[in-house]
């Protein structure tokens, strides 16, 4: 499944729009900036690296190329438990960052939208500390927000 | 900048390297005309390029250096060190200012009057050369008569070229060359894909072109593709072996033919004959032994050894250095030397050559080794150890620190050495592309640098293992052998206190769990109870460790499975995981998973707080006290009758064999199989073993004597092969034994093979005569037959030097039962007391390693004496370095044999006796 497939042909004509490829971990609607992403993978088998922070799941080979797995939910500090049937399966977004491919495991991933910038809004100020660090900002949506990961953010929190 | 310039950049540095070592050769040949018409040739060209380029102050210094090299040519100048310097400064100046033009693209200004000035006046010298010519008339030509067929040849050359470039040049040389000058064009920083004899020619297009430069870049993007290429046939063959009866089968096996050679021809691309490397030593050697006032041979040996260029490139600079060091601290100055008793001339060795997979460098000198006591100052100044630590290492670990970081021993600082920044960015040079380095010294004698390195850094064969069920792969490079232990056996991992340890024979070899070392167990199950742990152990009863060396240290890894040995693919890790220092990159194997590679580097340095070259000390030290007490040989251990087990030398028995109990026959009251067409006589060492019982197979160790003729031993059991330092501590009372002695931890028999021999059949071994061996075991001198008797008719005397009571009776009836008559003497005083007795042998066997006075000494004092002098000697050792032999035919020794090897000792033996009658003859 490739993430081109599912951008919904949307109206293009404010040029204050973003697309984002919206994607669930534990309830939570977050966005992604299409523009980062590479590909959307089902569950993969992951190889484990010892001594590794605990948000790198591992590493899988995508088409020859070796892609290091991020839990978000650990990085987002989301207690398993949310996750309700552990047997449900994970996806995961690939985002090419410093020349090298991350796999960034979520739970699902949802529809492709195209939101203008009268939706966006600073973080709040009571937004969780972790959180706060690794979102751009939030989408008011009809009936829920939508955080937008700054994957950069995300990967460098990880890497120090 | 333009192409063609950046050509001729390329192509003159490379000219210029040439010159470096040619002149070098030159200085030390002056008479080699061959390699004067080539130098002039380079110079030459070099000269030819720069006017047709436009470039006059190089064409300048360039023409005038040439107006000395055309005079030492035709043999109107001698070739002597200030003229060889002055053309080195010339060259300098060359180079100089091609450094500028590569970074600028035009010729910098300056002056070169005093250089030039310099050069004609050796090229004025002299009376009878022709009028000199004058700096701005560089150009003026020779009469025709005047010139050689090369330069007449080269002179059309230019004017031709003239001709098509004077055009061009007005227009700023920017424009594109004249065509037949117009080679591949190459963008400046250009590899040298070039076969050792490429022409190098621009300016006389004789040979045809062979080679071509290509970028750097566009091979490291095929060496890319084709590791992808690789990866991807692994992966294809793994499926097919999971689906064996498959349509693709015979394509693929095709493909898989196809990308290995397509690898191995990629390789080659990358693969450059280490003498490229090594252009720069001789000068820096030459200018080093100018200055400093040594004289310093430099032996280059393999040169056209090939390895990865990005290896290469690499090992450059550490290489560089070491041999600077080699000159600048190793070789003393001729007077020290002198006063030493060696030659004046101190000779430094480089030596380049493949093993298994990797290139080994040697670096040797002749000089006067690491000085211990500085060393040992100096580590006690920069308080790297106390004095009582100190007091407990060996010299080789105490020469280590020279691997330390600040840590340099030269008295003063020269312009070459002695800055302190050496040894250790030179160790993690080379560390860091997976090499290993070494170091031997003998203080007055000189010192060998050994480094290790893996033929090329993209493509490695790795050790797949597991460890709590996760995969890793292991660097084939480090690996030094794989060892599998089971609780229930003797095989079993120990622990002190935890730490886990093996016995690796005889030495205790420290361990790391892998599971431990990773975490691999998650850590609820840390808390487990211990008895549960110990039961989950145990549960996994057989481990592998895999013995790894980093540099000196060695230890053992513990894994669970070792899978298969596959090639692959080093790709770095990704940057969240760089400070991982356990692993060295991951890789995707054939069946498509992504995998991590361990680096033993990181594992030694992981393991504690042992520094990696101070910890193999301890072993060295321990196997240095062994040697002394004796040699360690390899035995083989079997139950024969008796409860102690038995032991004989592995180098004595030819083969092992399985009999069938049915097929022994018996005649003579001998019992006897039919082995290999001939009669082998069947002998037991005790009676409890009954030859006769028909049925089932016994082992046999079957030992060959002259003639083919051979003998078998019927045993029990055979248990190992183990190697130990044999110390008969309680000597035999019975014959077929030479005593007893400590092996694996055990009393066991040692058997005196000879006996055996001897007692198989009396006839066998006919020209033994009657008498059985005496057992040497007293050291008194002895000689078989009787002493000071004459020899009997056809028997050659041997004597037999050895202060080992063992190799004395194990050599005995060796030789005795190959037809000799032997004489054993414990050391050579005995001998030459014997010498001047007047006893006369035909031949002299003596071992090396003596306490009184040890074999070099004795092959000297017999060689000085009269009466043995043309007494062929043949010297034993188990220490046969190529030093040593060297040593040993400078003395006197005509053969150099090793300990054990008693084939070629055998034949040693006849081989020197059969030269001596015909020197007699």
């Amino acid at each position: 499944m490739s993430a081109q497939s599912q951008i919904d042909i949307l109206d293009e004509t404010s040029d204050e729009t973003q697309e984002l490829l919206t994607v669930i971990i534990a309830g939570q609607r977050f966005g992604i900036p299409i523009l980062q992403i590479q590909d959307v993978l089902g569950e993969q088998s992951i190889t484990k690296i010892p001594l590794a922070p605990p948000e790198v799941a591992g590493s899988l080979n995508l088409r020859g190329r070796i892609v290091t797995a991020i839990d978000v939910r650990k990085r987002l500090d989301i207690d398993d438990q949310g996750k309700g049937n552990s047997s449900e399966k994970t996806m995961g977004v690939v985002v090419e960052y410093g020349h090298e491919l991350y796999n960034l495991i979520i739970d699902r991933v949802g529809d492709v939208l195209k939101l203008k910038n009268d939706t966006f809004e600073n973080n709040p100020a009571t937004l969780d500390a972790v959180w706060r660090d690794i979102s751009m900002g939030i989408h008011r949506l009809d009936g829920e927000l939508l955080v937008i990961l700054d994957v950069p953010k995300l990967l460098d929190s990880v890497n120090a | 900048m333009d192409d063609l310039i950046s050509e001729f950049i390329a192509e003159t540095r490379e000219s210029l390297e040439e010159l470096d070592q040619d002149l070098v050769n030159l200085e030390q040949n002056p008479n080699d005309h061959d390699l004067l018409s080539k130098i002039f040739r380079l110079k030459h060209t070099i000269k030819g390029t720069c006017g047709f380029l436009g470039l006059p102050r190089l064409e300048k210094v360039a023409h005038h250096a040439e107006n000395v090299l055309g005079r030492f040519r035709d043999g109107d100048l001698e070739v002597t060190p200030e003229y060889v310097t002055l053309i080195f400064e010339s060259i300098d100046t060359i180079k100089g200012i091609i450094d500028v033009i590569a970074e600028t693209g035009s010729e910098p200004a300056g002056d070169d009057s005093a250089l030039i000035r310099k050069l004609d006046e050796v090229y004025e010298s002299d009376g009878s050369s022709p009028a000199p010519a004058p700096a701005e008339e560089a150009e003026a030509p020779k009469p025709a008569a005047e010139m050689s067929d090369d330069e007449k040849a080269a002179q059309i050359d230019r004017e031709l070229a003239e001709a098509f470039g004077e055009p061009v040049m007005a227009a700023d040389a920017a424009a594109s060359p004249p065509p037949e000058e117009a080679p591949t064009p190459t963008p400046a920083p250009a590899a040298e894909v070039k076969a050792e004899n490429a022409p190098q020619q621009t300016g006389t297009p004789i040979a045809e072109q062979q080679s071509l430069r290509v970028n750097v870049d566009v091979l490291e993007d095929l060496m890319t593709m084709v590791s992808e290429l690789v990866l991807t046939r692994n992966q294809l063959l793994q499926i097919l072996r999971i689906q064996s009866e498959s349509d693709f089968n015979t394509p693929l096996q095709r493909l898989n033919q196809v990308v290995s050679e397509l690898q191995e021809g990629v390789m080659k691309t990358r693969m450059q004959p280490i003498g490229n490397a090594w252009a720069k030593l001789p000068r820096i050697i030459r200018d080093l032994s100018m200055e400093l006032g040594k004289k310093i041979d430099l032996v280059m040996l393999g040169k056209d050894t090939e390895l990865d260029r990005q290896v290469l490139e690499l090992i450059k600079d550490p290489l560089t250095h070491m041999v600077r060091n080699s000159g600048d601290h190793g070789i003393e100055d001729p007077a020290t030397r002198k006063a030493a008793g060696k030659p004046e001339t101190g000779t430094i060795t480089l030596n380049a050559f493949h093993e298994g997979g990797h290139i080994i460098i040697t670096i040797k000198d002749d000089g006067k080794g690491l000085p211990l006591e500085k060393i040992k100052q100096k580590i006690l100044d920069n308080g790297m150890a106390t004095p009582e630590e100190l007091a407990q290492m060996s010299t080789q670990q105490i020469n280590q620190f020279i691997f330390r970081a600040g840590f340099s021993t030269a008295e003063k600082v020269t312009s070459v050495s002695g800055r302190g920044v050496g040894m250790d960015v030179v160790r993690t040079n080379i560390e860091k592309i997976g090499g290993s380095i070494e170091l031997n010294s003998v203080e007055g004698k000189g010192s060998t640098f050994t480094i290790k390195i893996p033929l090329t850094l993209a493509i490695v064969s790795a050790l797949v293992v597991a460890a709590s069920g996760e995969r890793f792969a292991i660097p084939q490079i480090g690996v030094r052998e794989l060892v599998m232990t089971s609780e229930d056996s003797d095989n079993k991992i120990e622990t002190i206190k935890g730490a886990p340890v093996f016995r690796l024979r005889e030495r205790l070899l420290p361990l790391v769990s892998l599971t431990d070392l990773l975490k691999l167990k998650i850590p609820a199950m840390a808390d487990v109870e211990q008895d549960d742990l110990a039961a989950e152990e145990k549960a996994a009863r057989n481990k592998y460790i895999v013995v790894t060396q980093v540099g000196s240290y060695e230890f053992g890894i513990i894994v669970d499975r070792v899978y298969d040995t596959e090639e692959i693919v080093v790709k770095p890790v990704p940057s969240i995981l760089r400070d991982l220092e356990l692993f060295s990159g991951n890789t995707i194997l054939g069946d498509g998973s992504v995998i991590m590679i361990l680096d033993p580097n990181g594992i030694a340095k992981a393991t504690g707080e042992i520094e990696a070259s101070a910890d193999a000390h301890a072993t060295q030290q321990q196997e240095v006290a062994h040697s002394e007490s004796g040699d360690k040989i390899s035995l083989l251990l079997f139950r024969g009758g008796g409860r102690a087990p038995k032991a004989v030398p592995l180098s004595l028995v030819a083969r092992l064999e399985n009999i069938d109990m049915s097929k022994i026959e018996h005649s003579n009251d001998q019992a006897m199989v039919q082995y290999r067409g001939q009669l082998m006589p069947l002998l037991t060492m005790h009676p409890s073993i009954d030859l006769n019982t028909g049925a089932g197979e016994m082992p046999v160790l079957v030992f060959n004597a002259e003639d083919n003729k051979s003998m078998g031993l019927v045993v029990e059991e055979i248990i190992d092969i183990t190697e130990e330092y044999i110390d008969v501590q309680i000597e035999g009372n019975h014959s077929g034994s030479l005593g007893s002695a400590i092996i694996d931890g055990k009393a066991t028999d040692v058997v005196d093979v000879g006996y055996f021999l001897q007692s198989s059949n009396k006839d066998w071994f006919k020209n033994h005569g009657d008498e059985p061996f005496a057992s040497a075991n007293d050291a008194e001198p002895q000689t078989t037959n009787g002493s000071g008797r004459k020899a009997q008719s056809g028997k050659r005397r041997v004597l037999l030097v050895d202060d080992s009571a063992f190799f004395r009776n194990m050599l005995t009836p060796l030789l005795g039962v190959a037809g000799y008559q032997v004489t054993t003497l414990e050391s050579p005083v005995e001998a030459l007391k014997l010498c001047e007795k007047g006893e006369e042998f035909d031949v002299i066997v003596s071992d090396i390693e003596m306490p009184d006075m040890d074999g070099f000494e004795f092959a000297e004092k017999v060689k000085a004496q009269s009466n043995w002098q043309d007494t062929p000697m043949v010297a034993l050792s188990s220490h046969a370095t190529p030093q040593d032999i060297d040593r040993g035919m400078t003395v006197g020794f005509s053969k150099y044999v090793a300990k054990f090897d008693r084939d070629t000792l055998l034949s040693t033996l006849s081989q020197t006796l059969s030269e001596k009658r015909t020197a007699k003859q």
